[in-house]
């Protein structure tokens, strides 16, 4: 069953219309891969959905985005909450300039857990998750942002995992990365899958079609087309998906 | 016949340059000298007397009477760290609050209302500040609290409105330098406005705040005028809020005027004691915030 329903999504800077009429699904346990030139509002949607988007004065959205059945834009919704169970990573890896270890318990003492056994173990947990454990156990008061960024970019994961969110949301998470470090961070992404839903956007067609189940097109606001990643890029149904997978623009 | 023409004109261009550039370089030192002229004057003209009656009795020394030969700075340097501490203690709550909630929490209209209004709250006389001190603060504080009115408490709330627009600058600035991508993290973990601000922000914005706290005891500490008019200027040390201080600084500018001799050595010896403090608050805060430019 679908974790998150979007259904006739608009959204507004102002007048410009960012996103038109979008409706997906978007299933458990899988890895949803956003494509399309820049500016086309794959940003946009990946922020619709833990009410990011809409922090910016003057946009304004309609339709519904329904995550675990429950329409995430009705009044009254609990956005720190949301935020807990939606986490995103962001393009750049944005540690805070604090202790790895303050880092990575920063999101559970944002939710009110000060225990610090309760910490310690969820810390451990996380940073084994993303294979820091061994490499930061020792260097755990550190400032962060001394790390390499393909460890600041685990860490960021790290610290979203601490707080057991259900959907990853990813925002070019590798565009600030090396080719080896991209490498790790996308086995990651296929390991973390087993446990969490995660929508990408990525710039890199490559990168959809290695990581993705299900990979969405999106072009000037309005999602193309959306389906198997492999069927997607061997059989496109919309002759403009065709025309961006196959290079001829973008 | 072009060549040696063109050459010519680039050689008188490369001369008034070099011409500009020396006039500018002269007049770049002439600031700095006279920070060089003052520093030796009042050195030159303060130390002789610190020696003769030596520097325990002249800093620690809690007597103050010229006319007996009696020069201890004890009261003032008290004085001067009370009225300080007192302003900051005022200033630095009020400072913070109001930097936090221009750079987080305030709508692009209420900052347009508030930030003019702090910048012209730096552009105020301090006499203005000392006449409304007089004329309202200190009848205020006699009537509630008793006493002559004119005292610590007068001077720091007065002190502490007047550093006001220097730790709300320097703070917003501070803040405003912290990158959006750690409040957008924060944000996106579910953090509220305010955690963020506590959690993320102000440890980024450290030093910047540490620097604009210091600038503005290096403002508490120099104020004269708006000092003298409020503080009562017993030279004793005051033993509550509400008795009347001293400042180094009045102290100069209060007997300057008549003081002759060793008298008037003596007044030049407290400007080596305030220079000193002054230079000593500025290195640290330039320090801090040489600190944050490094930092990765």
């Amino acid at each position: 069953m679908a974790i998150i329903e979007v259904r006739d999504l608009d959204f507004f800077y102002g007048k410009f219309q960012a996103l038109k009429k979008i409706n997906l699904d978007i299933e458990r346990n899988r890895i949803t891969a956003l494509i399309g030139p820049s500016g086309c509002g794959k940003t946009t949607f990946l922020r619709t959905l833990d009410r990011m988007a809409d922090l910016i004065d003057g946009v304004s959205v309609t339709g519904r985005i329904l995550i675990d059945g429950r329409d995430i834009y009705a009044p009254g919704t609990d956005l720190l909450a949301l935020r807990k169970k939606v986490g995103m990573v962001f393009q750049r890896p944005n540690p805070f300039p604090l202790s790895v270890y303050d880092n990575v318990v920063y999101g559970l003492r944002v939710h009110g857990l000060r225990d610090p056994r309760a910490l310690e173990a969820r810390l451990i947990r996380s940073l084994e998750a993303v294979h820091l454990w061994d490499e930061l156990k020792s260097r755990l008061d550190e400032n962060a942002l001394r790390l390499s960024g393909e460890q600041q970019q685990r860490l960021c994961i790290a610290r979203l995992l601490a707080v057991e969110p259900e959907i990853l949301l990813m925002d070019e998470p590798c565009s600030a990365l090396d080719l080896a470090a991209t490498a790790a961070i996308e086995d990651l992404m296929a390991e973390l899958k087993k446990r969490y839903t995660i929508v990408i956007v990525t710039h890199n067609m490559q990168q959809a079609a290695r990581v993705s189940d299900v990979t969405g097109y999106f072009l000037l606001g309005e999602l193309v087309e959306i389906g198997e990643t492999r069927r997607v890029f061997t059989a496109p149904r919309d002759p403009r998906t065709e025309d961006y997978i196959t290079g001829r623009f973008g | 016949m072009a060549g040696p023409k063109k050459a010519g004109a680039g050689n008188r261009l490369e001369r008034n340059d070099r011409l500009i550039r020396l006039a500018l370089l002269v007049v770049a030192f002439s600031a700095v000298s006279v920070l060089l002229v003052i520093t030796v004057f009042i050195v030159g003209q303060g130390t002789p007397i610190m020696f003769r009656y030596g520097f325990k009795s002249f800093l620690a020394g809690s007597d103050w009477y010229p006319s007996e030969k009696l020069f201890g700075l004890w009261p003032m340097i008290v004085g001067s760290l009370f009225v300080t501490a007192g302003a900051l203690a005022i200033g630095v709550p009020f400072g913070l609050s109001c930097a936090i909630v221009l750079t987080e929490f305030a709508s692009k209209r209420v900052r347009g209302l508030i930030k003019p209004v702090i910048e012209l709250l730096a552009g105020i006389p301090s006499v203005v500040y000392g006449f409304m001190g007089v004329v309202i603060l200190v009848p205020f504080i006699r009537r509630t609290f008793g006493g002559p009115g004119l005292s610590v408490l007068a001077a720091s709330i007065i002190l502490g409105v007047m550093i006001l627009p220097t730790v709300i600058s320097i703070s917003v600035d501070a803040l405003q330098a912290v990158p959006p991508s750690y409040r957008e993290g924060s944000i996106a973990l579910g953090a509220t406005r305010w955690q963020t601000v506590k959690m993320v922000l102000f440890p980024a914005a450290r030093s910047g705040i540490i620097a604009s706290i210091i600038l503005g005891m290096g403002r508490a500490v120099g104020e004269t005028m708006a000092t003298i008019m409020i503080a009562g200027n017993a030279a004793e040390i005051p033993r509550s809020l509400l008795a009347p201080v001293r400042t180094l600084t009045s102290n100069v500018a209060l007997e300057m005027g008549y003081a002759t001799g060793e008298h008037r050595e003596a007044l030049f010896a407290t400007g080596v004691v305030l220079f000193v403090i002054i230079m000593v608050l500025n290195t640290i805060a330039n320090a801090t915030s040489a600190k944050r430019r490094k930092a990765p």
